[in-house]
């Protein structure tokens, strides 16, 4: 008769953890595939670049050989790196944004009152939205191949790892952002912490590029991959502190749509 | 605080573990800054009941429910669910609580279905489950027929039925409603409140209802008046309405909340 008061026997822990993952990645491909919009601006700011500025400058600016490359590339081959993490970066703001519109309107406080530790949910969180971010950088990997951007066929996977860890530090940075923006309109980055000042200044950015550059070419650049895994525990770290409701920033800014 | 009374005595034959109150909140009090917006807050509800936390806007009921849903952490006194500590043991608390924010918290581009499917796996329920539990679920709100459509297409009554759904798809004990009625129509809100209080015969569940509007109090009610921070009264609403001396609970609360600010010293 009821469709409440019977009690079954809940899975166990383990599927349920897993059962939270799988559905917040299904939330963030559904609202992905809402949103075709979001995808084609995505991808036209890196196409820009490619197709007109790329174009233009490889008249003008050679690269000579460094290191992953073997021979002389052309300009744009030697940018791809660059837009692909600025897809990610572009990919990371946004879901920070959109966190901070999502508090408002309250799907946070949905997540957050889900019985997981609060740790899982976020990096369940910043896990959906990196993957979000690796499906955009392939399909611009695929319209640089037709312009003749051709890394080596093994370069395509083996940048997977480099993209899944450059999108998580992104992301993290984002969520830690979208935590502290009520903060950053009052103090600069410098005088509220310290820690992220010093990360700012080891730009993790650049250090993501390399370690993006080096595995299109199958090849591994040991001081970038420390900085990326360095700061994206740093930011997660962090972003997780931030949402907590003890020390977190929510209690002294007050409800979100409730009081102030 | 004359009024005030823990409300042990209510009956309850739904629940064998009766000694265990549904919600059981002790010496509560929480600031913003030097702003004291919640001050020795206690009370007691039991499972099975319907309970109304009446006050006025800024009256602290927000704060409460943000303490309860762990939004932010207790700093003085204790919030226990069905025994257990949000502090301590936040999972075991939130398992068996439900909860409806005041603001929309509904994914307005997913389906209806795709919303309640989101928050059961949030609560760890599989996808064939959560399928089973959301069709019931939708059934018992009379939507149905909704459950492909975009949540976006529905009008603000529908979308507050398929929040209660959502509240209840990991049945929880404890149903928390942060004044839900908000922006609806007087039919909508008193489909949703008559709903509400059927879950509470039939189901067993233990709801408190928060509202600043008197006349979603009904006669039976066990309301909690909060003012300022602060609980005034607790007992069952034709109780309190006696001891005010007033005609109704409009007057009782009228009565209680202007004499609280100048006598609140004796």
């Amino acid at each position: 008769m009821s469709t409440l008061s019977e009690t079954r026997p809940s899975p166990p822990s383990l599927a349920r953890y897993a059962i939270c993952l799988k559905g917040i990645v299904w939330r963030e491909a559904l609202r992905f595939l809402h949103q075709r919009e979001r995808f084609v601006a995505a991808l036209v700011r890196p196409l820009v670049w490619l197709f007109i500025f790329a174009a233009g400058f490889r008249q003008v600016l050679g690269v000579s050989i460094i290191p992953p490359y073997e021979v002389y590339v052309l300009y744009e081959e030697y940018i791809t790196p660059g837009l692909m993490v600025m897809i990610q970066l572009f990919n990371g703001m946004q879901s920070s944004l959109s966190m901070v519109y999502d508090r408002e309107m309250g799907n946070m406080r949905t997540l957050l009152v889900s019985p997981l530790p609060r740790w899982y949910l976020l990096s369940s969180k910043l896990l959906a939205g990196t993957a979000v971010s690796v499906l955009q950088v392939y399909a611009y990997l695929l319209i640089a191949w037709f312009w003749g951007i051709e890394p080596p066929p093994i370069g395509y996977l083996t940048v997977l790892p480099a993209l899944i860890l450059a999108g998580l530090m992104l992301g993290a940075l984002g969520m830690l952002i979208s935590s502290l923006v009520k903060q950053l309109e009052k103090w600069r980055v410098r005088e509220s912490s310290p820690l992220l000042y010093y990360v700012c200044e080891l730009n993790p950015f650049t250090h993501a590029v390399e370690l993006v550059r080096f595995a299109l070419y199958a090849q591994v650049n040991w001081v970038s991959l420390a900085v990326v895994c360095g700061c994206t525990f740093g930011f997660m770290f962090a972003a997780i502190l931030a949402y907590d409701p003890a020390r977190g920033v929510l209690a002294r800014r007050g409800a979100p749509g409730g009081e102030p | 605080m004359t009024w005030a009374r823990a409300a042990k005595g209510s009956a309850n034959m739904h629940d064998v573990k009766s000694a265990e109150a549904a919600l059981a909140i002790e010496g509560l009090s929480h600031w913003y800054g030097s702003r004291q917006a919640l001050d020795d807050v206690t009370f007691a509800l039991q499972p099975a009941t319907f309970s109304v936390l009446l006050g006025l806007n800024g009256a602290g009921k927000s704060t409460l429910f943000s303490l309860v849903t762990r939004l932010y952490a207790v700093r003085r006194g204790r919030i226990r669910i069905f025994g257990h500590d949000v502090g301590p043991s936040p999972g075991e608390a939130l398992r068996r609580l439900g909860v409806v924010f005041q603001p929309r918290t509904l994914d307005l581009d997913l389906s209806v279905m795709q919303n309640l499917r989101y928050h059961a796996a949030l609560h760890g329920i599989g996808a064939r489950e959560a399928r089973a539990r959301g069709e019931a679920m939708l059934a018992r709100v009379h939507l149905s027929e909704r459950a492909d459509d975009k949540v976006r297409n529905l009008s603000g009554g529908q979308m507050r039925r398929v929040e209660i759904a959502r509240a209840l798809l990991h049945r929880p004990r404890l149903l928390v409603l942060d004044e839900p009625t908000v922006g609806l129509d007087i039919k909508a809100r008193s489909e949703i409140l008559g709903h509400v209080h059927s879950l509470v015969i039939e189901e067993g569940v233990c709801v408190l209802w928060a509202t600043h509007l008197v006349d979603e109090v009904g006669d039976k009610d066990d309301v909690i008046v909060l003012h300022l921070g602060k609980i005034l009264a607790h007992g069952p609403a034709s109780e309190l309405v006696a001891q005010s001396g007033a005609a109704d609970i409009r007057g009782a609360f009228s009565a209680l909340t202007s004499a609280s600010a100048p006598d609140e010293a004796a």
